[in-house]
């Protein structure tokens, strides 16, 4: 399984974990899946509607925010596929906490950002029992690029 | 009969349904129908103790039933359940 972020997406990712390093920024992947891979075409950023302390390690994205994210993503002919968020000096793995608290099928993109600066992206998908996340294959072309 | 909207990502679960329609004079009604219709939701929807996952909201119309009156919440013949998940981690 892999997702496809075109370069300038993934680049606009990383300037929002930057911009809300020390806390963890969030977002969501609006696109499509073909064939098993997953094609992201347009990123809503949103607000960490957690609590001021707790933003430095949490990220809370809230029903009235997917509600609005669906509607977007519906006018734009788009599903979400996934959500992207940032771990601030903290390695790109899922935390248990991401677990806990993770649905099914979307693809889970962390941004790891030390110092302020993105690192790395990896994506990660929930394991169906729910017991933990399996990792997909990140491709960074453009779209125009993939068509044949 | 109320219908329930399925989101992308739990509709693996309810055999690529992304509407049910379930007979259910309340919420809690309808999702006791969906359950039983479709038992792979539950290991998403509800914890070990049965309740409903923190991070499942049920909508109806613009409005989260968590400010209605809950899984009590009445429903009408015609009106349209959401099932709207909130996203956390960390």
């Amino acid at each position: 399984m892999s997702i496809n972020i075109p370069p300038h997406l993934l680049q606009e990712i990383h300037t929002q974990g930057e911009n809300a390093y020390p806390e963890e920024g969030a977002g969501l992947l609006l696109g499509y899946e073909k064939d098993g891979i997953r094609f992201v075409q347009s990123l809503l950023m949103l607000e960490n509607a957690r609590e001021d302390t707790a933003r430095h390690n949490r990220y809370l994205i809230t029903a009235a925010d997917m509600l609005g994210g669906e509607k977007e993503a519906e006018q734009l002919g788009q599903s979400i596929i996934g959500i992207f968020h940032s771990h601030p000096d903290h390695p790109n793995l899922p935390s248990e906490f991401d677990r806990e608290w993770a649905i099914p099928w979307y693809s889970y993109l962390i941004t790891s950002v030390d110092v302020g600066q993105a690192a790395e992206s990896k994506s990660w998908r929930l394991l169906d029992d729910r017991s933990g996340f399996f990792s997909e294959e990140i491709i960074t072309r453009e779209e125009n690029s993939l068509k044949t | 009969m109320p219908i329930l909207k399925i989101p992308t990502p739990l509709r693996p679960y309810a055999d690529g349904q992304g509407s049910i329609t379930a007979p259910g004079k309340n919420v809690s009604e309808v999702l006791e129908f969906t359950l039983e219709q479709y038992p792979h939701l539950k290991k998403h929807l509800l914890s070990d103790d049965q309740q409903l996952r923190p991070f499942v909201n049920v909508f109806l119309g613009e409005e989260n039933i968590k400010e209605l009156q809950g899984i009590e919440t009445p429903l009408k013949e015609d009106d349209i359940l959401l099932i709207i998940p909130s996203i956390a981690g960390g």
